[in-house]
């Protein structure tokens, strides 16, 4: 046990070395590291609660989503059969997560339910390698046909929702100017985005919260909407109120001239006659055609601009525009003419997100808790340190040479792994600090028992090590497990706990099994003793 | 200079003086626990098993009358932390402006200083987005005057699954350690183990329901550390009681276990001693934000853990038939210390 080869102590010192200067980046400044050679930068990332920042999880409608494809589904349905001429009574419904529809004759049931099988398409694309469709059509019987989606393309379709939302997202968290954000999917229909340094997440909430659905549509003036609110609404129009106040609605045509997507870029200006802010957009070649041709046909008649189903503006169009350019004006201020343009430059999200859970916390208590979690740190250290000394004298000084090694190590392997350090982590450092010692304080009292039983001093020394050793590992494993599973299940703060605990007890373990060993086994060799002073 | 950078270059100074002193080798050694220590704890068992079952029946009275106080976490809703920009927070007048934003009841509680203060919100009802606006009132009726240090909002949907989480996690914990000992152990000892543990987990929670401090995730974590720390010990012993067994083949069992008890006995209460240092200073120094979590953990290493592993966990192995059916071989000498004493 106290025999180390040559090579075998200068592997254990240059890992435990190499290992303290992976915490070296840590000690810069951020800007200088930069300049570093990539393999360098490795360095500890601070937790939103000891940095400030926001976080937010943002959960997808699947709801919306499920409920879209089915009217989706009901729509080509009803295309397929009129088509092929086949009679159906009571029209195409959506009913249970279902489309359902009843077949007239029953000569034309087995055309139908190849028209309607027709319209699957395989899971995943034309990559997709699973062979399953998304859509079942099955012979309910009495001429009923019933279409229903499959679990599979369910979660094939939320996952692919979930990963248009998470280009979206991006953008528009990018279009803020943010620093570093982070956006991650988070099971199977959420997104956690972190913005480190954001104080106030209203505006950003704000933005990521609108699906910035963009249309341009007819307005119907055959039909005041006074009228039409009292229920003589002209077929094919809906009533949409205005977005901003006085409250007010608008009788618009269902048919969309041009949507969001054929826009190719949008700005927030100021209006060169009034000097309002408004926001101008440029459409790509075939929404600049649409909306010429749309234009031209409607000269002196209203058409509405449409933000997630809400009229932002209807102005009468005085002359056919054809160059593909226009503006949107509409009571803005300069932030909400900006905010605009951010979601027209990012385009729309497939489904509506929501807010499940936000957690900020503002620059001043982050700096509050640094200042906080390194005072304890240091007290911490210092009176385990002090009652070490005490305690053990001698071989006190070997455990604090230990422990200061392993608190090294726990920065180095912490900065490497480019882990994340919150305050519940800080705690964990300052745990592992008094739990460290347990490991000398197991060597050192099986030594002194070993010597009180009569053996001599090497022979003491050799034995408490090795019956302390086996004891050792059977006891950090435990806590091993219990940290493992906090890491499995904790988020943000606890999980940083979780981290810094695990890896404090690797390090534990390697210092214990190797630096202490080493560093006994030198005095061992050095003094040769005749007693232990212990 | 700080008062705190004074204790603290003048603790570096002891530290290294001590350091000197030490290497040099002019004080005696200290003796925390003597050396000839033979308490009877397996006979202490007929005091601490009743006291253990009785605390448990009062943990789990006061969790059932006096309930625990869930966090935001498990319970949704909306916590603050504000402080005013000028003088102190004015806690009435915040009462009366935030009463009538119509969010029913909300908490208001003063935080460390006169200018801190701690604002909950209970869950509206309308789902998560009803959430979203109770904290745009609140900011919108607050306004400028105070400085956000702290805002979480946990919607309905996610503390449903965090407190599901949190549960699933601490039955995973017990459940992996449980059969690591297995693996390492008898099962017995696996059995034993798992008792302390309950009984750790439920007088913890006993203290959580008295003490009413948040119970949220990190409450999760601290009952985790515990689980493991108080594990260690246990294990500690279990290594030494397993390690006799080997050695003294016909030892009676009560005697066995006092041995091996005792002979962990200084190493159990050294490093208890250490690890109540460490969380001493988190507690006295940590701030609010640990201040729970801390608490805790206090309770359950420190008070709790040790407890368990030296009076539940070791002389329960008596009772669960550790060490009956060892072969009638011929023993080693007995131990050095038994014969001084």
């Amino acid at each position: 046990m106290l025999y180390f080869t040559r090579w075998k102590a200068l592997g254990i010192i240059l890992t435990a070395l190499i290992v303290c200067l992976c915490a070296v980046p840590n000690f810069f400044p951020e800007a200088q590291v930069k300049t570093w050679p990539a393999w360098a930068q490795r360095r500890l990332v601070l937790g939103l609660d000891l940095q400030g920042g926001s976080s937010l999880q943002l959960e997808v409608d699947s709801n919306y989503v499920k409920k879209q494809r089915l009217e989706q589904i009901r729509g080509d349905a009803q295309k397929v059969l009129r088509d092929a001429r086949i009679q159906f009574t009571g029209g195409v419904v959506v009913r249970n997560d279902a489309v359902e529809t009843r077949i007239g004759k029953e000569s034309d049931l087995q055309n139908a339910l190849s028209k309607l099988r027709d319209l699957a398409q395989p899971i995943g694309g034309l990559m997709g390698s699973s062979g399953q469709r998304d859509l079942d059509v099955t012979d309910a019987g009495g001429g009923l046909v019933r279409l229903t989606i499959p679990e599979a393309a369910t979660l094939d379709r939320l996952r692919k929702t979930i990963e248009q939302s998470i280009q979206i997202v991006e953008k528009r968290v990018n279009e803020l100017g943010t620093v570093e954000p982070i956006i991650q999917r988070q099971g199977s229909d959420r997104i956690l985005v972190q913005v480190p340094g954001l104080q106030d997440p209203t505006r950003l909430k704000e933005i990521l919260g609108k699906t910035a659905k963009m249309e341009f549509r007819m307005v119907d003036p055959s039909v005041p909407p006074d009228q039409a609110q009292q229920g003589s609404l002209p077929p094919d129009t809906e009533l949409l109120p205005a977005a901003t106040p006085p409250p007010s609605n608008y009788v618009v045509k269902k048919q969309v001239l041009v949507a969001g997507g054929d826009l190719t870029n949008a700005q927030a200006t100021f209006d060169q006659r009034t000097n309002e802010p408004v926001v101008s957009f440029t459409f790509n070649t075939s929404g600049a055609r649409k909306f010429a041709q749309a234009t031209q046909e409607n000269v002196g008649v209203p058409f509405a601009i449409i933000l997630d189903g809400k009229v932002i503006s209807a102005p009468v169009i005085r002359e056919p525009i054809t160059g593909g350019q226009g503006q949107i004006s509409g009571s803005f201020t300069v932030q909400s003419a900006n905010d605009l343009a951010i979601l027209l430059r990012a385009g729309a999200l497939p489904a509506p997100l929501t807010v499940v859970e936000e957690r900020t916390v503002g620059p001043g208590l982050g700096q509050d808790s640094i200042e906080k979690g390194e005072l304890a740190a240091y007290v911490g250290s210092i009176l385990v340190v002090v009652f070490m000394l005490v305690t053990y004298r001698l071989f006190g000084v070997f455990a604090n040479i230990a422990v200061a090694i392993n608190v090294a190590m726990i920065f180095g392997l912490l900065s490497l792994l480019s882990a994340t350090l919150t305050l519940p982590g800080i705690a964990g450092i300052v745990l592992t600090v008094g739990i460290a010692v347990d490991s000398n304080v197991l060597i050192y009292e099986r030594i002194r028992e070993e010597l009180r039983g009569g053996r001599s001093p090497i022979s003491a020394i050799d034995a408490g090590f090795k019956r302390a050793l086996a004891t050792i590992l059977d006891s950090n494993i435990t806590t091993f497990i219990a940290a493992a599973v906090l890491f499995m299940i904790g988020t943000g703060p606890v999980r940083g706990f979780a981290v810094t605990l695990g890896i404090g007890i690797i390090t534990t373990v390697f210092t214990a099994f190797t630096m202490t060993r080493l560093i006994v086994a030198w005095w061992v060799q050095w003094k040769r003793p005749k007693t232990v002073p212990i | 200079m700080t008062t705190t950078q004074i204790v603290l270059i003048s603790l570096g100074v002891l530290i290294a003086v001590l350091t000197v002193v030490s290497v040099l080798g002019v004080l005696p050694s200290l003796r925390i626990v003597p050396d000839d220590t033979h308490f009877d704890f397996t006979r202490f068992r007929r005091i601490s098993f009743p006291i253990s079952a009785l605390l448990s029946i009062l943990a789990i009275t006061l969790f059932f009358t006096h309930g625990l106080n869930f966090g935001i976490d498990f319970k949704g809703g909306t916590l603050m932390e504000v402080r005013a920009k000028s003088g102190s927070a004015d806690l009435a007048q915040m009462r009366t402006t935030l009463g009538s934003l119509g969010l029913g009841e909300v908490q208001l509680q003063q935080f460390g200083g006169p200018a801190d203060v701690l604002l909950r919100v209970a869950e509206q009802p309308g789902g998560d987005k009803a959430q979203q606006e109770a904290v745009d009132k609140v900011r919108g009726a607050l306004g400028e005057s105070v400085e956000y240090r702290r805002v979480e909002v946990v919607g309905p949907r996610v503390s449903g699954e965090l407190l599901g989480w949190g549960m699933a996690g601490l039955m995973l914990a017990i459940g992996a350690i449980l059969v690591y000992l297995w693996f390492r152990f008898e099962w017995q000892f696996a059995l034993g183990a798992m008792i302390a543990n309950v009984h750790d987990i439920v007088l913890t929670i006993g203290f959580m329901s008295i003490s009413q401090v948040d119970f949220d995730l990190t409450s999760i974590a601290a009952l985790l550390t515990i689980l493991g720390y108080s594990l260690n010990d246990t294990v500690v012993i279990y290594d030494r009681i397993r390690e006799m067994l080997r050695r003294y083949k016909k030892m009676p069992m009560p005697q066995l276990l006092n041995e091996s008890i005792n002979s962990t006995l200084s190493r159990s209460i050294i490093t208890h001693f250490t690890v109540t240092l460490a969380l001493l200073a988190l507690l006295l120094f940590g701030g609010h934000a640990i201040h729970s979590f801390t608490a805790v953990m206090m309770f359950g290493v420190v008070l709790v853990g040790t407890y368990t592993s030296i009076f539940i966990a070791a002389p329960i192995l008596i009772y669960l038939g550790v060490g009956e059916h060892r072969e009638d071989a011929k023993d080693e000498a007995p131990p050095a210390k038994k014969s001084k004493a």
